[in-house]
């Protein structure tokens, strides 16, 4: 009983955790919190429902699908919600609510096209269930859900450690101005910090719709809240922290179904979460230095 | 090399540079002094592209680089070590050495920074190091090897004796002076004006906003305006 519930604490851990390193992402880079961010893992979950849907194709190849559209999604949210306010230089909360602009104006459209019910992946893609030892079962599904978000972690660690925009994107994070006189295109670099955000989070949407079978307008809601509680747990703009942020929600959330009862879930999860608050606010992975400048 | 002509630029609505114009020839040290909040500080940035110029023209090498972005004006060989420093405190010592060639795509780039740590030991010595637990005279030294890896031809250096203890005061006009001869302009931004006018050759005295007073530094740091104002008695 016990690692059956670790096991789906880890599933939706993991997805939480996708969505979390995104917020993080943004926030490290461009300082700000991205309010559209979950609506655009919600229509990531469209795009890979339709994909499904539309051309039978494999869960791996619309999770990637739904990466480049919600990619593409967040590339255009830069430019148009957040480079514009940039260039004025004005407080952070002017982006706050461009965002929020920008998730009502993404939740009334998802509505207008698929109208405000939830939608059912086809069957083909339904969970089969392997018994792993005496009464712990894994689905085809949970595995498909771990490895991808396991890859997408891992993937995003690496890009940003070893490789030049990796690099860059630290750079920026710390100091946008010593970045420029690098040579560092500060704007591009922002931008590239949405894009990828916005792809982790349309992943992250596929796979959330997977895992309950269920893809509607309003799925982000939860998820964004949740999300944002994770970043200031795990530490804000921490990959790290958004990861152990994400995988100590989805296990407080399994445990306190199978050991409390369903309706106290998000209770005893918040609890938690503020309890680490308490013991260390600046979060699990949280820096105290903040930017300079 | 690089050419200042009429200069005007705003923090705000604060007209910090009221105009100025100055002169870099290639290969010199040109020191730019003054006391605190004359615009020294303003006329590096307003050069660097940290901030626009309102009006006036800015020529490096010829070409007008007024109101380009920063990342454009470091590209083109111009590079500045802001005051304070401004390393990446939580990359690495390498890492921040990586992120001085970022505008380089060459080969060569392993082989300067082995070079850098080989004229900086400290620096080899913390390569793993988070930069922020380098001490500051050690700081300094990662600022100017950062600085140095994207092979500037122009070196801008705002105040780099703040905040340092004598010694490495001295070993960073040292530095200067050994860069200069290894072919790299500078143009430097200094409230230490004795050391200042010892390195340069020609300097400029700002005054809220404006140049109040340049000339041949040997002569500056016997005018009896400069040695009032900015000199004192010699310790």
């Amino acid at each position: 009983m016990f690692w059956q519930q670790v096991i789906n604490g880890l599933t939706a851990g993991a997805t939480y955790a996708l969505v979390a390193a995104g917020y993080t992402l943004v926030f490290g880079v461009l300082e700000i919190i991205n309010m559209a961010h979950a609506e655009i893992f919600m229509i990531g979950a469209f795009i890979g429902l339709l994909l499904v849907t539309g051309t039978g194709c494999p869960v791996w190849a619309a999770v990637a699908g739904a990466m480049a559209g919600a990619g593409l999604l967040g590339w255009a949210l830069e430019r148009l919600a957040l480079r514009p306010l940039r260039k004025q230089g004005v407080s952070h909360l002017a982006p706050l609510i461009s965002t929020i602009g920008v998730s009502i104006f993404l939740m009334s459209l998802a509505m207008k096209i698929f109208g405000p019910q939830s939608v059912r992946f086809p069957a083909s893609v339904e969970p089969r269930f392997f018994n792993l030892f005496g009464t712990v079962n894994i689905s085809l599904l949970q595995i498909v859900i771990l490895g991808i978000s396991l890859a997408l972690v891992v993937a995003l660690k690496v890009l940003l450690a070893r490789t030049r925009l990796g690099k860059a994107l630290r750079a920026v994070a710390e100091n946008p101005e010593a970045a420029g006189l690098m040579g560092v295109n500060v704007n591009s670099v922002m931008a590239a910090a949405v894009v990828m955000a916005s792809a982790l989070g349309g992943a992250a949407g596929v796979l959330v719709g997977l895992q309950f079978n269920a893809v509607s307008p309003t799925m982000g809601i939860a998820y964004g809240l949740k999300g944002l509680a994770i970043i200031i747990v795990g530490g804000m703009g921490s990959v790290a922290g958004a990861v152990a942020g994400g995988l100590l929600l989805g296990a407080a959330e399994v445990l306190a179904i199978a050991y409390i009862g369903s309706s106290y879930r998000d209770a005893v999860a918040f609890i938690i979460l503020i309890a680490v608050l308490l013991i260390k606010p600046s979060g699990i992975f949280g820096k105290l230095e903040g930017r300079k400048g | 090399m690089l050419e200042l002509i009429d200069v005007e630029s705003y923090y705000g609505n604060i007209r910090v540079l009221k105009g100025i114009s100055l002169r870099v020839p290639a290969g010199a040290v040109v020191t730019l002094i003054g006391a605190n909040g004359a615009g020294k500080t303003a006329a590096l940035r307003a050069i660097a592209g940290a901030v626009k110029p309102r009006s006036g023209k800015i020529l490096f090498e010829g070409r007008d680089i007024t109101g380009l972005p920063l990342h454009a004006i470091t590209r083109m060989g111009i590079t500045m070590i802001p005051e304070g420093r401004a390393i990446f405190r939580r990359m690495s010592v390498e890492e921040n050495l990586e992120m001085g060639a970022y505008s380089r795509r060459d080969r060569e780039i392993a082989r300067d920074i082995a070079m850098i740590m080989e004229r900086f030991p400290i620096l080899k010595e913390r390569r793993a190091q988070p930069a922020g637990n380098l001490s500051g005279g050690e700081q300094q030294m990662l600022a100017i090897g950062r600085a140095l890896m994207a092979r500037p031809r122009l070196l801008l250096l705002d105040e780099p004796s703040m905040g340092l203890a004598p010694q490495a005061v001295a070993e960073v006009f040292h530095i200067i002076r050994e860069l200069n001869k290894q072919g790299v302009s500078i143009l430097l931004v200094e409230q230490n004006a004795r050391q200042a006018l010892k390195v340069s050759s020609f300097g400029y005295v700002m005054e809220t906003g404006r140049i109040a007073l340049s000339g041949e530094s040997a002569k500056l740091e016997r005018d009896s305006r400069v040695v009032a104002a900015y000199l004192g008695k010699r310790a």
